[in-house]
């Protein structure tokens, strides 16, 4: 235990030094970061108040509510497996990594965790400034606050083990940018990026319900608003959980397959 | 081949083959656009059915032309690459299952490719490697103070690695790779692109390492000053064949059918007097004459040039290693 706190300790300190290198290219991520859950929000705001003050359930402040809380989950959920994997087997990068007694997934975990504390140092105050420039107005019971964080957490992680076996594609077809673009376009509006999903037409409801993408980012986001029920907040745990556990296996089972595949190009 | 009492060998290979599907297509615009309806693909045989062992504590020197297979062999001996056939056991261990108990004993040190995270010190990879390797703190410190001594690191460590020159960062690289001090390192041109002070202190470092800590080494190199200098014994592979295994001096022997014999005659006689009809006049420098003659006419060569002219010197040597290495290869004969 005390030799695995070491390493992530160590990768943490290593990845703090990587990103604080290019300190311009941080702030300029986190700019587009926050702005884009801005503008979604400006819009459907707007569209709300054309609407006679309400849309689909939301109103204004509805509006601003959710995509601030989707921001802030975005935040914690995204990673940048997909296209780090793609340079890694392209140029033959992930050699060293594979010569190390340790997953690679490891270093990626490191670094994804030490992003985020760097960048919550920007992104609480801009969290905190969106509010009291758009009024949100969420009221969700205790109960619900308390079961924001692990259903955070499970996002998090179920969001990071589906891209990351996503990624190892790579293994097979080398370039994954293509389908990393087509798996981007059906998250954004399959998880309630960019729409809430009680918007989206019936059937799309339904398919997003069978998709794992609104359990990364919708889920907790409307737990949040106070919008589940108990009994619907248990459900959701349930499923979130399933898919977790489904994606951890694909992810184990694509790694065995994928790493006798994998040729070492140009390494 | 020596073993040591008791022990078997470091390294057990036997019939190793790699191949890779590889897509073909002719250069051009036509052919690109025809690869997009029908994709050919070519078996390439990488490494074809080679076997050997290697001894603990044994420097072993790699030979082969570009393409012949030397680092698709190290990359399956190390564990990256898993193999079409054949079985590998590197210290009890099958490399490519990349236990963990494994990876610990080894290390690969590609001179192309680099571990060091690129935008920090290398000192800082350094305690990442602490780290994952879970190497004891005194050890560590020991091994880094006596690695940064041998390679004269003390000035590079709190430099981003990138703005490293290329044989400072080689040098790094190689400290990164024996911090947890492998048992078997496998070396994959670790001198390329350096000029020849750097070569030469890497080298030595690498042959006081195989002595200090006895690490069974498997080095590939297109210099042959390296393998000169480490390797007593060496493997010659082409086009993924095992063309020979064993000491550097019986390849030459056995490869070379031409003696260079030099002579130092008067000037005026290394001028006039015919010398084609003892041999291939390789130079001819003020009355410095050096012949290549066929092996097994080099004692009647050395009689006749002995009774005819007036010799000061004459000496017989084997002709450089470069140079039957090239034969070897352009040749490719079989040799078990």
């Amino acid at each position: 235990m005390s030799g695995w706190i070491g390493i992530y300790r160590a990768q943490f300190k290593t990845s703090f030094a990587q990103q604080l290198q290019y300190r311009v290219s941080l702030v300029l991520w986190l700019l587009g970061l926050v702005l884009e859950p801005t503008v979604v929000l400006v819009v459907w705001t707007t569209v709300a108040r054309s609407h006679g003050g309400a849309v689909g359930g939301y109103d204004a402040a509805g509006f601003a509510a959710y995509f601030i809380i989707q921001m802030v989950v975005n935040h914690i959920t995204f990673n940048w497996v997909a296209w780090d994997f793609q340079e890694r087997i392209r140029l033959g990068n992930f050699s060293p990594l594979l010569l190390r007694p340790i997953h690679p997934i490891h270093i990626d975990i490191a670094d994804n965790i030490t992003y985020k504390i760097l960048t919550s140092v920007v992104m609480f105050p801009a969290t905190i400034g969106l509010i009291i420039a758009f009024q949100p107005a969420m009221h969700p019971p205790l109960w619900a606050i308390l079961a924001f964080g692990p259903a955070l957490l499970i996002a998090w992680a179920l969001r990071f083990a589906c891209e990351w076996a996503l990624a190892m594609v790579a293994f097979w077809t080398t370039q994954v940018a293509a389908i990393n673009n087509l798996y981007y376009l059906v998250m954004l509006f399959m998880s309630g990026t960019v729409v809430p999903l009680s918007l989206l037409p019936f059937p799309v409801q339904v398919v997003a319900g069978i998709l794992p993408f609104r359990w990364m980012m919708a889920f907790p986001i409307e737990l949040l608003l106070g919008r589940l029920s108990v009994t619907d907040a248990l459900l959701s745990f349930g499923v979130q959980l399933l898919w977790l556990g489904l994606s951890l296996g694909i992810l184990a089972v694509t790694w065995r397959i994928g790493i006798k595949r994998y040729s070492a190009v140009g390494a | 081949m020596v073993f040591f009492p008791g022990s078997g060998p470091a390294i057990h290979v036997l019939d190793l083959r790699k191949t890779y599907a590889v897509t073909d297509r002719e250069a051009g615009v036509t052919a690109a656009l025809g690869s997009l309806v029908k994709r050919r693909t070519k078996e390439v045989t990488a490494v074809n059915q080679i076997s050997f062992e290697v001894a603990p504590g044994e420097v072993v020197g790699f030979l082969g032309p570009n393409g012949a297979g030397k680092t698709t062999t190290l990359k399956m001996l190390s564990g990256l690459l898993y193999p079409t056939s054949g079985t590998v056991e590197v210290w009890g261990h099958v490399p490519w299952k990349r236990n963990k108990a494994y990876l610990r004993q080894i290390s690969l040190v590609m001179g192309q490719r680099n571990q060091l995270v690129w935008d920090i010190p290398a000192s800082d990879s350094f305690e990442l490697n602490r780290a994952i390797y879970r190497i004891p703190q005194p050890e560590f410190r020991s091994m880094l103070a006596s690695l940064t001594e041998l390679l004269e690191l003390e000035p590079l460590l709190r430099k981003p690695v990138r703005n490293l020159s290329l044989g400072e960062r080689m040098k790094c690289e190689i400290a990164a790779a024996l911090l947890h001090r492998p048992r078997v390192l496998f070396l994959d041109e670790p001198t390329i692109g350096l000029d020849v002070t750097a070569q030469r202190r890497i080298r030595t470092f690498i042959a006081e390492y195989n002595q200090r800590y006895e690490a069974t080494v498997l080095l590939t190199s297109h210099y042959m000053a390296d393998v000169e200098a480490l390797c007593k014994r060496v493997i010659v592979i082409h086009h993924g064949k095992l063309l020979f295994d064993g000491d550097l001096a019986s390849l030459v022997e056995r490869f070379s059918p031409y003696k260079t014999i030099v002579v130092q005659l008067e000037e005026l006689q290394a001028v006039e007097v015919d010398l084609t009809r003892y041999g291939y006049i390789v130079s001819n420098i003020d009355g410095r004459v050096t012949l290549r003659v066929p092996k097994l006419e080099t004692a009647s060569v050395t009689g006749r040039l002995l009774a005819d002219l007036a010799v000061t010197d004459l000496t017989v040597e084997e002709p450089p290693i470069e140079e039957v290495i090239e034969q070897v290869f352009s040749e490719g004969v079989t040799v078990q």
